[in-house]
C-alpha cells in the first residue's frame, strides 16, 4: 500500500471539498441521532456486561481452585480466558474511551477505570485515545502503524532487519499486553534516542512496573497459592488465559488498520484538516470484521472499527445499529467499506506483515520456479549497503510492474474525477 | 496497644492486602457489590422499599439505607442519586420521619412542572431500585430545649417540618402520643397549599391539630387567596414571641425575610433551590487550585479560554474524541459547542465535562 496521496487511483479523487463537508455533516447527524437515543437501555447493557464478566471471572477462578482435575482445568481456563477478553475488549477499552462517561457513574468512568492489562490505563489512554485516534494511519504520526517497530507501509524504506518482522509480530501477539505497555511508554523510541533518563519516562516506567508486579502477582502467585495442591495447574491456567487473551486482542487489533485495502496518509495531508476530511481519513483508514453478535461482543465491537473510529465516544453496543447507516454513506460517496470475516481479515493482515518484511515487489516477482534465484537475490540485497538496496529495489519494482502488465490490464473502477482536496 | 491487639491489627491488614492482591486491578468491594451492595463499608446506597402516593403529584418513598447510614436529626435532608435515562442525577430531599425502629428512612417528593427527578420518583420509581445516598445534612432542626415556635411552610416545604413533628408527637393506634420530651414545645404551623386535596400531609397535620399537639392554620389558595406575609400577625397574634422556621418557594421566603428583618424577629429558613442556573451566553470561569478567574465567551471552548489565562489544563485531541481534557465541573452551566446541549452542575453532582468542546453558558467553578 502507498499513502493515499501518491496512489495512481486515489480513492478520494472523485470527491470535491463540498462533497467531503457534506459527508461530514451527514456523519454528524448520525452521531447526534444516537446521542439523543442513548439512555437507560445502554446503561443496562454495560452494567450487565460488567456483571457477567465479574461473575464469569469469580466462577472460573473458583473452578480453578481444583485445577488438578483436568475437567476443572479446562472449564476454568476457558472461562478465565473469555472473562479476560471481555474485560479488556468490550469493557476496558470502551470505558477508557469515555463511551460511558455520560452515565455520571464514578465507578464506570474513563477517569477512574483500571483494567486487567500491563499498561496502566492513564498511559494507554494517552497513547491510544489522544495519539492513535487522532492521527489514525498518518505515516510518522500514528504509532499504531507498526507500533513503531514494524514496517507497515511500502513507503517506509526496507531494511534487512525487517525480515524478522513476522517472527516479532508472532512474539508480540503472545505477549501483547507487555507490548502495549512498552509501546505506551514509547520504549522503542526512547531506547533509540537514549532518553532513558527523562524524569517523565522514569515515572511512567515505575508505574508500569508496579502495575506489572501486581498483575503478575495476582495471576501467577496469589491465585495459584489459593489453589493449594493445584498450584502449578492454576499457574498454567493463568498463563494460558493471558496468552489466549493476548493473541485474540492482537488479532482483532491487527484487523482494525492492517488488512490490505486500508489506506494510509501523508503527514502533510492532515495540516489544516477539516472535520469532514478527518472523517474521510477514519473511514478509509479502518477495517471491519463481519460476523455474529457474539463475535462483535468478543472483539469489544472493534469489529466495527470503522464506526468506532468515526464515533469513538458512542457506546459500543450501538455500533451494530450505526454500521448500516455508515455503509450507506460509503456507497453514496463511492468509497470502499473494508469488511471481511475474521479469518480472511487476519490472513490479510498477516499477509501484509510478510509482504512488507520483504523488499517491495519481491513477493510479486517470486514464483515457485524462480524461488532459488530470488532467495539468492534477497541474500545479496540484505548483505549489501543502502546503495545496493536502492538499486536492487528499483530493478525489482520495475520487474513487478512488468509482470503486472503481462497479467493483463487491471480493471480500475471508473470514478468521477474531480479536484482532490486532500492532496495538498 | 498491647501485643495481642497489635498482632490482630497486623493480621487484618495482611489479610486485606492479600485479598486486594487477588482482585487487583479491582477492589474486593467491586465484587462484593455484586452480592451485598448495602453492606457496611460499601459506598452508601439504599434500596427503595415502597412508593406511596400522598396527593396526585406527590409520593412518599421509603428507603432501606445501607449499613453505614449514620442516622439523622428530624428536619435534616439527604442527597439521593438515582439513574434516570441511564444518567445519575443527584437531588436533595428532606427526611419526613424521625429515626425509626425498622431503620428505614422516608422522603416525600412533589413533582414540580418539568421536574426530571421529582417526576421520576413520584410516578416511575419502583420498589427494589438501588439508589445512591449521602449522609444526612442540614441545620434546619428543632431547637433542643423547646420553646415557642412558628413554622411557615408552603407546598412541599412541609417535608422537613413533618419530620420534626412526627418525631415529637408519634402517632399510635390510640392517637397522638404526648411524650415528656415534647412538653417543652408550643408549636403553631401556618401551612400554605394550592388546594386542600393537594396539601401534602394534610391528614397528619389535622390530626395533630385535633389532638392539641400543635395549632394548625391551613391556608388554601383557592379558599383563602394567596397568603400575604403581612397577614401573619393577624393569624398568629403572638408572632413576636415565637422563633420562626420557614420552608417553601423562594418568593415566600424572601418576603418573610423582609418582613421579619423589619420587625427584628428571629427566622430560620430552608431553601429547596439554592442556586438556579439559566443557560445564557458566556460567564466567568473560576479555577480554585490555580486561583485564576477569567471571563469566557459563549462560543469559545473553556479549554482555550483557560489556557490563555495561564491555567495548566489537561488536553488531547481538542476535538471531543479522546476524553483527555475531562475535568469535574463543581458548579455551573456549560453548552456543548457541537450540538448546543446544556449541562448544569451543582456541588456533589459529580458532573464531569470535556473542556475542549464545552463553552460557558453561565458562571462555572472548577476545583482544578
Ligand atoms: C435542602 C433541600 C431539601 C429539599 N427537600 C425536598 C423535599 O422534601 N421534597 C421535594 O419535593 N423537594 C425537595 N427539594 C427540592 C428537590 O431537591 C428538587 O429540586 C426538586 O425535586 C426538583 O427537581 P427536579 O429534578 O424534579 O427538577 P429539575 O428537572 O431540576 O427542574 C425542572 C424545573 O423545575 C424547577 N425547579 C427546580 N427545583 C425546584 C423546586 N425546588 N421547586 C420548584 N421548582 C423547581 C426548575 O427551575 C426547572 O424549571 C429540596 C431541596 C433542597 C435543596
Ligand atoms: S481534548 Fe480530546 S476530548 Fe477534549
Amino acid at each position: 500500500m502507498t499513502v493515499i496521496q501518491k496512489k495512481a487511483d486515489n480513492p478520494i479523487a472523485h470527491l470535491s471539498a463540498q462533497d467531503i463537508e457534506e459527508l461530514g455533516r451527514e456523519l454528524d447527524a448520525i452521531r447526534q441521532r444516537f446521542l439523543a437515543e442513548r439512555g437507560a437501555s445502554d446503561a443496562a447493557y454495560i452494567r450487565s456486561m460488567i456483571k457477567t464478566q465479574r461473575y464469569l471471572e469469580l466462577g472460573s477462578r473458583a473452578v480453578l481452585l481444583f485445577s488438578l482435575f483436568p475437567p476443572a482445568w479446562v472449564v476454568g481456563t476457558a472461562g478465565l480466558s473469555i472473562s479476560k477478553i471481555l474485560e479488556n475488549m468490550e469493557i476496558g477499552h470502551n470505558v477508557l474511551h469515555g463511551q460511558w462517561d455520560w452515565m455520571r457513574d464514578p465507578k464506570i468512568h474513563s477517569t477512574t477505570w483500571e483494567w486487567d492489562s500491563a499498561s496502566p490505563s492513564d498511559q494507554w489512554k494517552h497513547a491510544h485515545n489522544e495519539v492513535h485516534h487522532n492521527y489514525t494511519n498518518v505515516i510518522g504520526k500514528d504509532n499504531d502503524l507498526g507500533y513503531g517497530i514494524f514496517r507497515a507501509d511500502e513507503d517506509q524504506p526496507w531494511h534487512p532487519a525487517h525480515l524478522g518482522q513476522p517472527l516479532w509480530n508472532f512474539v508480540n501477539a503472545l505477549i501483547f499486553e507487555y507490548g502495549i505497555a512498552a509501546y505506551d511508554l514509547e520504549l522503542g523510541a526512547r531506547l533509540k534516542r537514549k532518553q532513558l533518563d527523562d524524569p517523565e519516562f522514569k515515572a511512567n516506567g515505575k508505574q508500569v512496573l508496579k502495575k506489572i508486579r501486581r498483575q503478575a502477582g495476582k495471576d501467577y502467585l496469589i491465585h495459584p497459592l489459593l489453589s493449594g495442591p493445584s498450584f502449578f495447574h492454576t499457574l498454567g491456567a493463568n498463563v494460558v488465559a493471558n496468552v489466549v487473551r493476548n493473541v485474540w486482542a492482537h488479532s482483532v487489533i491487527m484487523c482494525g488498520h492492517f488488512p490490505e485495502g486500508v489506506e494510509t496518509f501523508e503527514k502533510r495531508s492532515i495540516e489544516g484538516e477539516t472535520k469532514g476530511e478527518w472523517y474521510v481519513r477514519q473511514m478509509l483508514g479502518s477495517a471491519n470484521i463481519s460476523g455474529s453478535r457474539l463475535m462483535h461482543i468478543m472483539t469489544g465491537n472493534l469489529s466495527h472499527q470503522i464506526e468506532h473510529h468515526l464515533f469513538p465516544d458512542l457506546p459500543s453496543n450501538r455500533y451494530a445499529e450505526i454500521a448500516p447507516l455508515v455503509q450507506e454513506l460509503f456507497e453514496k460517496y463511492d468509497l470502499t467499506y473494508c469488511a471481511r470475516p475474521l479469518v480472511p481479515q487476519v490472513y490479510s493482515a498477516w499477509h501484509k506483515v510478510f509482504r512488507l518484511s520483504l523488499p517491495n515487489g519481491w513477493l510479486d516477482t517470486t514464483t515457485p520456479r524462480n524461488l532459488p534465484s530470488q532467495l539468492v537475490k534477497l541474500y545479496k540485497i540484505s548483505r549489501g549497503g543502502a546503495k545496493v538496496r536502492r538499486a536492487a529495489q528499483a530493478r525489482m519494482t520495475q520487474e513487478a510492474r512488468r509482470i503486472a502488465a503481462e497479467r493483463g490490464p487491471v480493471v480500475v473502477p471508473q470514478r468521477r474525477v474531480r479536484r482532490d482536496p486532500l492532496a495538498a | 496497644m498491647n501485643l495481642p491487639q497489635r498482632a490482630g491489627t497486623v493480621a487484618v491488614v495482611s489479610i486485606t492486602r492479600f485479598i486486594e492482591a487477588a482482585t487487583t486491578p479491582l477492589l474486593p468491594a467491586d465484587y462484593l457489590d455484586l452480592f451485598i451492595p448495602l453492606r457496611a463499608g460499601a459506598d452508601l446506597r439504599g434500596r427503595i422499599v415502597s412508593v406511596t402516593p400522598e396527593t396526585q403529584d406527590a409520593a412518599t418513598i421509603e428507603i432501606q439505607p445501607g449499613a453505614d447510614w449514620a442516622g439523622h436529626v428530624p428536619g435534616q435532608y439527604l442527597r439521593i442519586g438515582i439513574d434516570i435515562d441511564g444518567i445519575r442525577q443527584w437531588r436533595a430531599y428532606s427526611l419526613t420521619h424521625g429515626p425509626r425502629a425498622d431503620g428505614r428512612i422516608a422522603i416525600t417528593v412533589k413533582a414540580v412542572p418539568d421536574g426530571l427527578v421529582s417526576h421520576h420518583l413520584v410516578h416511575r420509581a419502583s420498589p427494589g431500585t438501588l439508589v445512591h445516598l449521602e449522609q444526612a445534612a442540614g441545620e434546619f432542626v428543632l431547637p433542643l430545649p423547646g420553646g415557642r415556635l412558628l413554622f411557615v411552610t408552603a407546598g412541599s416545604g412541609i417535608t422537613p417540618v413533618i419530620g420534626m413533628l412526627r418525631n415529637l408527637f408519634p402517632v399510635s393506634a390510640d392517637g397522638v402520643l404526648k411524650l415528656p420530651r415534647s412538653a417543652a414545645y408550643d408549636i403553631v404551623v401556618v401551612h400554605v397549599a394550592p388546594t386542600r386535596p393537594a396539601s401534602i400531609f394534610r391528614r397528619d397535620l389535622e390530626e395533630l391539630d385535633r389532638s392539641g399537639a400543635i395549632r394548625l392554620i391551613a391556608r388554601y389558595d383557592d379558599e383563602h387567596g394567596v397568603l400575604d406575609v403581612d397577614d401573619l400577625e393577624a393569624l398568629v397574634p403572638d408572632l413576636a414571641q415565637r422563633a420562626t422556621f420557614a420552608c417553601g418557594p423562594a418568593g415566600l421566603l424572601e418576603a418573610l425575610e423582609a418582613h421579619h428583618r423589619v420587625r427584628g424577629l428571629e427566622l430560620q429558613t430552608e431553601k429547596f433551590r439554592t442556586t438556579f442556573h439559566v443557560a445564557g451566553q458566556g460567564g466567568t470561569l473560576s479555577f480554585a487550585a490555580s486561583g485564576t478567574t477569567v471571563s469566557a465567551d459563549g462560543d469559545r471552548p473553556i479549554l482555550d479560554v483557560a489556557e490563555q489565562a495561564g491555567v495548566l489544563m489537561p488536553s488531547g485531541c481538542r476535538m471531543g474524541i479522546c476524553f483527555g481534557c475531562v475535568l469535574p465541573l463543581r458548579e455551573g452551566i456549560v453548552r456543548d459547542l457541537r450540538d448546543g446541549a446544556v449541562t448544569t452542575a451543582t456541588p456533589g453532582d459529580g458532573v464531569v465535562i470535556q473542556t475542549c468542546i464545552s463553552a460557558a453558558a453561565g458562571d462555572c467553578h472548577f476545583d482544578h
